[in-house]
């Protein structure tokens, strides 16, 4: 069977990856290259600390897992040209301002009810942690399962094992699709057709518009994030820290700037500092308000961060769907074209398990959990389109 | 007129008006960094190039070629 | 209403630019990051400088009277151009890398950008050792601090920039053992004439070159023509290095290296222009990498005007006449006006000047004196051997597998060396960040910001 998958982020290369691997010919084609987008414009997590008890939080919770041994597998046995992931289970630290820390609490026991570890820790605790952190944070909960991994890296080096297992990678724009009898038989390029027996739209912020060229519908919009990067230092940041209202930010829906503080330090010895959302379609205009607002806020949960100089800053699009659920499984009208896209901000970490409900979908291998919940033909995402 | 700065525990005279970078090398010193192991100073001279970075007065990432220094800065090692 | 001209960078164009648009009427503000006005051309200070390095100082003297009448920032880090809705320059005010240094913000009616270039050096093995400079450095140094990287310096690279960096070292105190010019003398030959300084003259340029090489001469230096520096040895520091014939596309010659004892190396290959500024404002750049700009010094922007080494390197006189022209046009003065005719004049000259330049322009034959384990990447210390591995990857991908221009100069110093050994375009130049700034710094301004709406 041979497989076509649109998109080289992280996704398309995690389902490369699980397709290859579960036999199928797999061919990915990307506009531009590996993690060209999204995928390196990110932080990496791999996290459960965001997310409250349901669907998504049952996939992170697997995904989470298996990161854990897909990064011991790709880093134990790299070949030239690929990349370490730098996977580092570092754990995270959510704190909390003054009264949000109740909401903190009982949003970790309701965590905890589903086998999230998810550690309560007093101020003194969180000194430990955390010295630098600021002296008006007086709550935490300590997420020692969060993970990340360099994002780029990662994607690079999960499809660098799926091509040495027989998978094609292409540059290539996908302009049309060819059907027959209401199945797709493959993908238009400019350089001419690409027979396939099925199609996974991995593209991303683009997923919708590619459903569209290949005749198949999915609402998924960009939403814009901005990141900035300070020069090298000594390590003073040693978990992922945010901001409890980190969690209120993902999970809304509102099109205007809200950003919540995310710190923490890369095995480059730059801090990354995020982070912010945006409905803004895929604009790079007026991206000054975001920017100063994370430093302002950043500031305020690590004062060191003031003296630190901005090495650069990046802004990206996280593919958006509007009911905060990925779309991973058949398309509802074409026959052979399946989506995996709309990870919001969670698509590195949730690829491995996305390319292993997509296996399932394709080829019926077996599933790692319930799919329903996640199939694009739910009435969450085709009742917003 | 000169100024004296403080670097490594020495001071360390230059005349009024140098930059950092002019009162080291004035002292004989030419590498005040280190990057992966070796030893690095002063390379493009006009703040491109961010090899002559030290840390000044208790702040990070300062150019030691665009700086003029001043009586009592106390000038630290980075590295990298 | 009068014009309001912003000029990023106070060099001989942006000085001729700020200059001109004062005599056209505007009202001008002129920003640049070092301490004084003058650009890398005319670096000082009042006590440190050797006036004998101070070249036309009569012409910045002149200058520096006519901008008493502009809006002049010194120590300004421009960090943001905008110019997709008005001009609109951010800016910060205070000591170099400085913290809590004072926020600015100018809007104007037209913006002129002359932010210059810096020396290319290209990597050779041993280029990170403590010696190791680039010309301009040699001479910034020089100029600026009376001071030399050591006592005895090999200055090589290309071009005849070299002979004014040889001087400066040698009226700083220092020597220099000799000069070492890539190209050779058949190259110079057909694209200057038998004799550069003389056909130089064309532009002007003859007595300034000839003094040059009269100071050499005089103080027994050598210079040599299609030879270069292909390897600098030392421990902890420079203490010699190995000097070669080049062929015509700068391949090292078997056999001819000669070994030059030395405690210092100034490295110059051309220069790279500073185009971040350019590119942020939206202006279009030609295919080799230059801003483009009309006969007025008009970019494809509206109101937005460049002059100076990022329009096309052709030296302080070339940036004279392009400022003066580019100033005058961007305070709405028009070129049939008589008071510009001397710029118009002058510009054309240099031009012709500038086209020579390309006898030295760096050949490909270069990166054979590479070695695997050469640093390329001097932030990061990434080498040859590791750009190699990913030359099949994208070159996004490249850059974050191995740090190449991730570091702390953001590629200002590898990117077209990078560009060139990956033979990819990576597209250094963009940046959303234009200089040095903190995080509280940037948090201050959104404390500003919500302090205005309150």
């Amino acid at each position: 069977m041979r497989i076509a998958v649109i998109g080289a982020g992280a996704v398309g290369a995690a389902c490369a990856l699980a397709l290859t691997e579960a036999g199928a010919e797999v061919i990915v084609l990307d506009r531009v290259g590996v993690a060209a987008e999204t995928s390196s414009r990110c932080e990496g997590n791999i996290l459960v600390s965001d997310k409250g008890p349901g669907a998504e939080a049952e996939l992170a919770i697997l995904a989470n897992r298996t990161w854990r041994e897909l990064a011991r597998r790709l880093d134990g046995d790299r070949m030239p040209g690929q990349p370490a992931t730098e996977y580092e289970a570092k754990g995270g630290v959510v704190v909390a301002f003054g009264a949000s820390a109740g909401v903190l609490a009982d949003f970790a026991a309701t965590q905890r009810a589903i086998g999230i570890r998810a550690v309560p820790v007093s101020a003194a605790e969180l000194r430990e942690l955390e010295p630098h952190l600021s002296d008006a944070v007086e709550a935490g909960v300590h997420y020692p399962d969060d993970a990340q991994v360099q994002p780029s890296l990662a994607t690079q080096a999960m499809l660098a094992r799926a091509c040495r297992l027989g998978a094609e990678f292409r540059i290539a724009e996908i302009i049309g699709a060819r059907h027959a009898h209401g199945r797709i038989i493959g993908v238009e390029t400019p350089d001419g057709v690409i027979g396939a027996d099925a199609v996974v739209n991995c593209a991303g912020p683009w997923a919708g518009a590619v459903a569209a060229l290949l005749g198949g519908r999915l609402d998924i919009r960009p939403r814009r994030g901005v990141i900035l990067v300070t020069t090298p230092m000594p390590q003073r940041v040693f978990h992922k820290v945010y901001d409890a209202d980190y969690v209120g930010a993902v999970g809304s829906g509102d099109a205007a700037l809200q950003t919540s503080t995310v710190v923490e330090s890369t095995p480059a010895g730059t801090v990354l500092i995020g982070s912010s959302r945006e409905l803004v379609g895929f604009s790079a205009e007026q991206l000054l308000p975001p920017l100063t607002e994370i430093a302002a806020k950043a500031t305020k949960l690590f004062p060191f961060l003031a003296d630190t100089m901005l090495l650069r800053s990046y802004f990206g699009f996280r593919p958006f769907a509007p009911d905060h659920l990925p779309a991973i499984g058949a398309d509802g009208d074409v026959d052979g074209l399946f989506h995996a896209a709309g990870h919001e901000g969670a698509g590195i970490g949730l690829a491995p398990a996305t390319g292993e409900l997509i296996a399932h979908a394709v080829l019926g291998s077996p599933a790692p959990l319930d799919p329903a919940p996640f199939l694009p033909t739910r009435a969450g995402l085709r009742s917003a389109a | 007129m000169s100024v004296r700065i403080r670097f490594d525990g020495d001071e360390i005279a230059g005349r009024d008006g140098q930059t950092i970078a002019g009162v080291l090398l004035g002292a004989g010193r030419r590498s005040w960094r280190s990057a992966a192991g070796a030893e690095r100073g002063v390379f493009c001279g006009i703040g491109v190039c961010q090899d002559c970075v030290v840390t000044v007065n208790g702040i990070e990432n300062v150019r030691a070629c665009q700086r003029t220094a001043h009586e009592g800065d106390i000038v630290e090692r980075e590295a990298r | 209403m009068t014009r309001r001209v912003a000029i990023l960078g106070a060099g001989p164009a942006g000085l001729a630019a700020a200059d001109a648009a004062l005599t056209a009427g505007a009202e001008v503000i002129l920003l640049d990051e070092g301490e004084r006005i003058g650009g890398q051309f005319w670096r000082h200070h009042e006590q440190l400088t050797d006036r004998r390095m101070q070249h036309q100082h009569a012409r910045f003297a002149q200058l520096r009277r006519a901008v008493g009448a502009a809006t002049v920032h010194c120590e300004a880090s421009v960090w943001r151009v905008d110019a997709d809705r008005g001009i609109r320059v951010h800016a910060l005010l205070g000591p170099a890398d400085a913290s809590g240094r004072e926020a600015i913000t100018i809007d104007a009616d037209a913006l002129v950008i002359a932010t210059g270039a810096h020396d290319r050096a290209l990597p050779v093995p041993g280029w990170t050792l403590p010696g190791v400079i680039t010309a301009g450095a040699a001479q910034a140094l020089a100029k600026r601090d009376g001071a030399t990287i050591g006592a005895r310096t090999v200055v090589a690279g290309s071009g005849p920039f070299l002979l004014p960096v040889a001087e400066g070292i040698a009226l700083a105190g220092g020597s220099v053992v000799e000069v070492v010019e890539a190209a050779g003398v058949g190259a110079i030959a057909r694209g200057w004439g038998r004799a550069p300084w003389r056909l130089a003259a064309v532009a002007g340029k003859s007595g300034e070159l000839a003094g040059y090489v009269g100071g050499l001469l005089r103080r027994r230096t050598p210079y040599r023509f299609g030879q270069a520096v292909t390897r600098i040895h030392g421990v902890g520091g420079v203490e010699a290095v190995t000097v070669q014939r080049v062929d015509a596309r700068w391949r090292p010659i078997p056999g001819t290296d000669r070994t030059v004892e030395c405690d210092s190396v100034a490295l110059g290959h051309g220069f790279t222009p500073r185009l971040e500024a350019a590119i942020q404002a939206g202006c279009d750049l030609s295919t080799e990498r230059f801003v483009v700009v009309d006969d007025r010094q008009a970019t494809s922007v509206a109101s937005v005007f460049a002059a100076g080494e990022i329009t096309g390197i052709g030296g302080a006189d070339a940036a004279l006449a392009e400022g003066a022209v580019a100033g005058f046009a961007a305070a709405g003065g028009a070129l049939d006006d008589r008071r510009i005719r001397g710029a118009l004049r002058a510009r054309t000259r240099m031009h012709a000047f500038a086209a020579r330049l390309d006898t030295h322009a760096i050949r490909p034959g270069w990166t054979s004196w590479l070695d695997d384990d050469t640093i390329i990447c001097r932030c990061e210390s990434v080498t040859r051997a590791r750009l190699d591995e990913y030359a099949a990857a994208s070159s996004r991908a490249m850059r974050l597998a191995t740090r190449a221009g991730l570091g702390a100069c953001q590629g200002r110093t590898c990117g077209r060396t990078v560009e060139t050994l990956t033979a990819a375009g990576v597209d250094f130049d963009r940046r959303p960040v234009l200089s040095s700034i903190r995080i509280g710094e940037l948090a201050r301004l959104h404390h500003a910001e919500h302090k205005e709406q309150e």
